[in-house]
């Protein structure tokens, strides 16, 4: 193979993509698709809670045209990061859009999914043996971080994606990915090198983000041949050029030049990048630097409690002009009214309150470095965290009443200061009430890199014979084999999906 | 551009992006986008930035720890996304 064409149609699995596009992507043949679809943005309480990120529906429009797209070139569909945080909730969510789709569509594929959740009896053992340490600027990881951590995943590299094709899969879906894995594995796997595999790997998961001027979410085609790369943009209104695609490196890096993945580090110091035409850029140079030891990024969250939220704004310019004194009065008296109520029974360090103040620094918090607000105006968002919902409403309740009469020396006899435009989570009243499912709050449990067993062994096993009894009544076949892989990877299970009428 | 963004749940990093080659010289010629100026922005130490210039992108790039992990309690952006309109107003001379 002198040229290996990947097909990237967007950056997140069911932020969408333009169909003339991806069409005409399809039309030049790429070899494999790949997307990514998930990511640690929208934050831990994904992992945490098991929910995803993106609207079931919205997936669903996406993941339909990818299969179709793929199954209609006989090509491999790579889908890493199911479900936004890749844990099995996730990855069972994604795999159930896929059959709907494939009895929808009477589509016929084995299709492979990789587990990336983590037992903590695993993460204990390992723990035991030395082998996870945090990443900088990680705080600390314990037993005790694993013992509250709701799910735990590890990032995988591109090994399991190439162990998953090897063993028949047409379609993989993969828990917690490294982005770039999804996309580099086959073209090394064709003898291309790997730093330039790496390199196109990076720009092809973020979809169109690389051009010029992005419209909306979009496709990505990367050429990859012997010593160098092209990216183009399918859209012939898109526009790659080489600064584009230079100053793609820097997007949510830490560090433009180096980036870590499991198996080694891609160096970008000595990439070049040159213009092939307006729209296309060519990419030589990138290096990749194989690791001495695989390592596992881990991926965690805990849960730190139920929240209940009050809304609300303040006009009063007094009030405007000592707000952070009113603040601070507000804390002191939520905190009294509690005790008052609860005793003994919820200590101060059980419940926790933040007073976010739009208008001043609420985007910002304490990083804002403009001190005095010069708004007319202020809208406060008062969170109530508590170990049950029902706490955090009672909470929420007490901030409600509080806020809405807390005096100000500038004014006597009883005023309205916080008139609350929105309680949110279980809340008890209030003259403008929303409602919403309780709401839990998660917080980033810790990442950490975990060494694997053997630096030169891939961190998943293969399995190699797909069972090829009939379904009758379902499109699935039961998983061909099932076991624990003494490895990284919890379960490799591959399946295959084959429409109602179908037979051996 | 300006921009910002989370790298990871625990850091955070700001790319300032130019359109043509003399501005990003200027202002990398210039002095006032450093590693010190960052860190006085953020009120930081200079050793906890990280800061690179990216002649082939155009670019400075600079990265620090997150105050507040994302996704915590007093966490108020959570992808880091506007976190970047303190580099706006460094002046160039």
């Amino acid at each position: 193979m002198n040229e290996m064409r990947v097909l990237s149609p967007t950056g997140v699995l069911g932020s969408g993509f333009v169909e003339s596009s991806f069409e005409r992507a399809l039309a030049s043949r790429p070899h494999f698709i790949g997307c990514d679809a998930g990511s640690t943005d929208p934050g831990p309480s994904h992992l945490g809670s098991g929910q995803p990120a993106f609207p079931r529906v919205a997936v669903k429009r996406d993941l339909r045209l990818m299969l179709l797209g793929a199954r209609g070139l006989g090509v491999p569909l790579l889908i890493g990061s199911a479900g936004t945080a890749g844990a099995d909730f996730h990855l069972d969510w994604t795999f159930n859009i896929a059959q709907e789709i494939a009895r929808e569509e009477k589509l016929s594929f084995r299709l492979a999914l990789i587990h990336a959740e983590q037992s903590k009896e695993f993460l204990n053992q390992r723990l035991r043996e030395g082998r996870i340490k945090p990443l900088d600027p990680a705080p600390a990881f314990d037993g005790a971080v694993i013992d509250r951590g709701e799910h735990f995943v590890g990032m995988m590299g591109a090994e399991p994606f190439l162990r998953a094709l090897d063993a028949g899969a047409d379609v993989v879906i993969a828990g917690r990915s490294s982005d770039t894995a999804i996309f580099a594995g086959l073209p090394m796997r064709e003898g291309f090198p790997a730093g330039l595999a790496w390199h196109a790997a990076k720009i092809l998961e973020c979809g169109a983000a690389a051009v010029v001027k992005r419209k909306t979410p979009d496709c990505m085609m990367a050429f990859i041949r012997d010593d160098h790369f092209e990216v183009e943009a399918p859209d012939p209104d898109l526009r790659c050029t080489p600064q584009s695609i230079a100053a793609h490196s820097l997007y949510e890096n830490a560090d433009p030049y180096f980036l870590r993945e499991s198996s080694g580090t891609l160096d970008l110091t000595a990439s070049t990048y040159h213009a092939v035409d307006p729209r296309r850029v060519r990419v030589a140079g990138s290096q990749f630097d194989p690791a001495d030891i695989y390592t596992v990024k881990l991926e965690g969250a805990e849960k730190v409690g139920y929240q209940s939220i009050v809304i609300g704004s303040v006009r009063d310019p007094f009030i405007v002009r000592q707000i952070d004194d009113w603040t601070a009065r507000l804390h002191a008296r939520i905190h009294a009214r509690v005790k008052q109520i609860y005793g003994d029974a919820l200590t101060h360090g059980q419940y926790h309150l933040t007073i976010r103040i739009y208008g001043k620094n609420g985007t910002m918090g304490a990083l804002e470095p403009v001190k005095e607000t010069a708004a007319h105006e202020l809208c406060l968002i008062i969170e109530a965290t508590a170990p049950t919902q029902e706490i955090a409403s009672s909470i929420a309740g007490i901030v409600r009443h509080q806020a809405l009469h807390l005096p100000i020396p500038e004014w006597s006899g009883l005023i309205t200061a916080l008139p609350p435009i929105s309680i949110a989570g279980r809340s008890t009243a209030s003259t403008s009430t929303t409602w919403s499912s309780p709401m839990t709050r998660t917080r980033c449990s810790r990442w950490s890199s975990m060494r694997s067993t053997a630096p030169a062994s891939p961190p998943c096993r293969p399995f190699l014979a797909a069972d090829k009894r009939r379904c009758n009544q379902m499109q699935i076949m039961c998983p061909t084999l099932k076991r624990a892989l003494p490895e990284d990877f919890g379960l490799l299970l591959l399946r295959a999906i084959r429409p109602p009428n179908w037979r051996d | 551009m300006i921009r910002s963004k989370n790298a990871g749940p625990f850091e955070l990093t700001f790319d300032i992006m130019f359109e043509d080659a003399a501005t990003y010289e200027r202002v990398k010629r210039s002095g006032a986008v450093s590693r010190d100026a960052v860190a006085a922005r953020f009120g930081l130490p200079p050793e906890r930035v990280k800061f690179f210039f990216c002649d082939n992108a155009l670019a400075v790039k600079a990265s620090i720890p997150r105050p507040v992990f994302q996704g915590d309690l007093t966490d108020s952006d959570g992808h880091g996304g506007q976190q970047y309109a303190p580099l706006m107003e460094i002046e160039v001379p």
